[in-house]
């Protein structure tokens, strides 16, 4: 049981990794890790950041 | 691992000027320990190769020599597998030992350039998966539905081979170099290798070729959605849905990505059950039965709306829910076909395979073939995607292989069951299906009589059978449902209802896979007019510098509104061409995309030649070869071609002719207002693909020119030009492919070992 429950959090973890779901999460490991000036961006700040910098920075998806 | 054999050889000291960190393990394998492993052959290794290879072998042997009544589904997998698992194993191997040579001591860009935003170190299989959604979009499904005409062996094999030998090289290659460049794009790097002319010409070319693109894959939705209440319905509620995930993004609760996708999947499949209730009532089925040219004025305005709108609003969160379906679809779809393993009846060649004149697509197999499949087999759109986001994600050199190679192939696996799924449903109903109105007449009985009067072996279909399965899906008519999206649609339902829920849940199945090609497509056409209109901006902003400020709104919005009247016009042209559309249009959407691919390889075949590589330079001459004989060969078909369905000038001249003449119909153009659509369509057609061709030979000649040039260098001992972000050592280590080998192992544990705060900062998933 444990290690299907262990399988499903993996897939999600997966999916979500694929979708782009831990960006902040990486973001605020990066700030740390770099020595940063300054608080991180919060949350809130981050995704509108995130998808301010697509509107800026198009990317094609394929056919 | 790193063998030290006299205690000084480390890895990362070997004498080319990177100098590693001392305080930190090696950050590549030993080149020499590694070579050691892969050329070592152990007995379980030798009988593993030796299994895949044979069954690979039976399943090419049953598909291609065996000529029974019918063959099983699972040899297309087989087949494909086993082909990919050699090539990537083999193939790629050689092209990275003798071509891009990788070297895990280098920082990628995603480590030099690490900004935590948009270069992100991400991990290899997180990224994998991430690049194979950016690259897999509807293309795969539709072009081998389109090609099954021909019967299912050529496609199969210009698929799996093409893939092997020229579709997942171009991937490869140009994520490599691309990397190499700091994540340049591809129309900086022509710029760079090619000089000024070679340059711009793959700078417009690309710009068309988009135009093009997204013209065809919106064709491609109206033709699924016309005269469709239900697919209407629930195509449309992916707005209102995309919208709400947006605003809940946005503002309810930020960064919860996984959240908003599962309740937007949720919504989905509300919203294609919920169509199917609105369908059948009298008030839906009056309100959202649009004809193909009102729902092509839809998408063109929607098209405009959605690329001025932000991203938050509508593009971000649709494109969470397009990755969303395309791996539960593909995953799906594969299962199904391994489950139901359905028996496919149509002929290895079919009577169209030797014929100019098949009513799907016109043209001779070669080389109309091996342009409309474009996107499985060989697609220049990749070298876009492999030049934009994934090279700023990469970890280590030496995964490139993986993701960029690996990746393509899955794509191709994606190809093949689109192809299985389309030739699982009756031979009849296919061209009854796939063929243009004109020919058909539009309803069942006299498509009935059009196909059974083909004299197809085996076929013979009555109006009671296409009005049943229309009813099945749930469908006023599937007779000339051009544009591949039905066919495989129905493939899918006829599949899946095997598997799950039986013949009542057709439409269900039926209207999900109309449903997630129509995702894909809003996106790209979306995610295309934005990238188009940035080209745009730059392009005229050389001239009016003005135009280069992309917050300007009002010269964004100019040139989205062209950008949007380009392929708005072509997609109308396709959706009122008295000829059918598609089977004109799609030839010149795969030669669009393959240009662009011999445009890559072209590019890439510059940058092996002055890395110096010439021994080795045939992996990137043979793919573009092809990809330039099939392409040109093609469009001067369609330029010089006598035949009318074949030359767009030669049916140009029919029409105009019959005009003259004073006639009032002339072939399937019925009235004088149509003859004149064809007239001016042709002509438009025509002069595209000269425009193509042309700026497309410009480029490959400037790339053999710079390849001579580089060539000729060498031999006079001159140093070529690099245009390489100079070397930085690495300080971090992943291992290459999805199972790490042995040595990688030892040394990622040694890497394991490492105090936390000395390790830079970790990817994230372990």
């Amino acid at each position: 049981m444990n290690a299907v429950v262990e399988g499903f959090r993996g897939f999600t973890r997966y999916l979500g990794g694929v979708l782009g779901a831990d960006a902040y999460a990486k973001y605020l490991e990066h700030h740390s890790a770099s020595g940063h000036d300054g608080p991180p961006m919060t949350a809130r700040e981050f995704w509108r950041d995130h998808t301010d910098r697509q509107d800026a920075n198009p990317q094609g998806r394929c056919c | 691992m790193v063998t030290r054999p006299d205690g000084k050889q480390r890895t990362g000291q070997l004498d080319d000027g990177l100098k590693p960190d001392p305080a930190l393990p090696p950050t590549a394998v030993d080149p020499a320990t590694q070579d050691a492993e892969e050329r070592k052959w152990t007995p379980a290794k030798i009988a593993l190769w030796t299994a895949i290879a044979l069954l690979g072998g039976v399943a090419w042997f049953m598909l291609a020599i065996v000529r029974g009544e019918t063959v099983n589904a699972i040899w297309f997998v087989f087949a494909s597998v086993c082909t990919y698992l050699i090539g990537y194993r083999f193939y790629s191997k050689v092209i990275e030992r003798y071509l891009t040579k990788p070297d895990d001591r280098r920082a990628t860009p995603a480590e030099y350039k690490a900004d935590g935003k948009d270069y992100v170190r991400t991990d290899r299989n997180v990224l994998f998966g991430h690049h194979f959604a950016a690259i897999a979009g509807a293309g795969p499904l539709v072009g081998p539905v389109i090609a099954a005409q021909m019967g299912y062996l050529p496609g199969t094999i210009w698929i799996i081979i093409g893939v092997v030998l020229a579709g997942a090289v171009q991937d490869y290659l140009v994520l490599f170099f691309s990397m190499r460049r700091g994540g340049r794009s591809l129309g900086q790097m022509a710029r760079e290798e090619l000089g000024l002319i070679g340059g711009t010409a793959a700078l417009i070319a690309t710009l068309l070729i988009m135009v093009i693109i997204v013209a065809i894959l919106a064709l491609v939705v109206v033709n699924a959605l016309g005269e469709s209440p239900w697919g209407v319905f629930s195509v449309g509620m992916t707005i209102p849905i995309a919208l709400f995930m947006g605003v809940y993004l946005r503002y309810l609760r930020p960064g919860k990505v996984m959240e908003v996708s599962i309740i937007g999947f949720v919504l989905l499949m509300a919203a294609i059950i919920g169509g199917g209730a609105v369908a059948g009532t009298e008030w839906g089925a009056a309100f959202f039965h649009l004809d193909k040219v009102t729902i092509a004025w839809g998408i063109i305005v929607y098209g405009f709306i959605a690329a001025i709108l932000p991203v938050w609003l509508l593009l971000a969160p649709r494109d969470y829910l397009s990755t969303f379906m395309k791996i539960g679809v593909i995953v799906m779809l594969a299962v199904a076909i391994i489950v139901v393993r359905p028996e496919i009846t149509v002929p290895a060649f079919s009577e169209f395979a030797s014929r100019d004149n098949g009513p799907v697509f016109s043209g001779a197999l070669f080389p109309f073939l091996f342009v409309t499949i474009a996107c499985g087999a060989l697609s220049g759109f990749h070298s876009l995607i492999a030049s934009g986001t994934t090279p700023k994600l990469i970890e280590k050199e030496r995964q490139t292989r993986l993701i960029g190679y690996g990746g393509m192939l899955m794509e191709s696996f994606v190809a093949i069951m689109a192809l299985v799924a389309a030739i699982s449903i009756d031979r009849g109903l296919y061209f009854a299906m796939n063929a243009p109105a004109a020919l058909t007449g539009g309803t069942v009985e006299t498509a009935a009589q059009w196909v059974n009067s083909l004299g197809l072996a085996g076929v013979n279909v009555t109006p009671d059978f296409l009005a049943q399965t229309a009813a099945n899906v749930g469908e006023e008519s599937i007779v000339s449902r051009t544009g591949g999206a039905p066919t495989l649609a129905l493939g899918l339902a006829h599949i899946m209802q095997q598997f799950i829920g039986g013949t009542a849940m057709m439409g269900f199945w039926y209207h999900f896979a109309i449903m997630f090609e129509a995702l894909f497509i809003l996106t790209a056409v979306d995610a295309g007019t934005r990238v188009a209109r940035f080209m745009l901006q730059d392009s005229i902003g050389n001239f009016v510098p003005k135009f280069k400020e992309h917050s300007w709104r009002l010269g964004a919005w100019l040139c989205t509104a062209i950008m949007v009247g380009a392929w708005g016009a072509v997609l109308l042209m396709g959706v009122t061409d008295p000829l059918g559309g598609i089977n004109t249009l799609f030839p010149l959407f795969g030669i669009a995309n393959q240009l662009l691919a011999a445009i890559a390889l072209s590019v890439c075949l510059a940058i092996a030649a002055k890395r110096g590589s010439f021994k080795y330079l045939w992996i990137v001459a043979l793919p573009l070869a092809f990809a330039a004989v099939v392409t040109i060969t093609a469009s001067f078909h369609k330029i010089f071609s006598p035949v009318p369905a074949v030359g767009y000038f030669a049916n140009n001249a029919a029409f105009s002719k019959a005009l003259a003449d004073g006639k009032t119909s002339f072939g399937t153009a019925k009235t004088e207002a149509a003859m004149e659509a064809v007239v001016r369509n042709t002509m438009i057609q025509g002069w595209l693909s000269v425009i193509f061709v042309v700026l497309s030979i410009i480029v490959i000649v400037t790339a053999l020119i710079a390849t001579v040039k580089a060539f000729r260098n060498s031999a006079a001992g001159i140093a070529n030009k690099d245009h390489e972000d100079p070397a930085v050592p690495s300080r971090v280590y992943a291992p290459a492919g999805f199972i790490p080998t042995p040595s990688e192992r030892e040394l990622m544990a040694e890497w394991n070992k490492l105090p936390a705060d000395q390790r830079f900062e970790k990817a994230a998933h372990h």
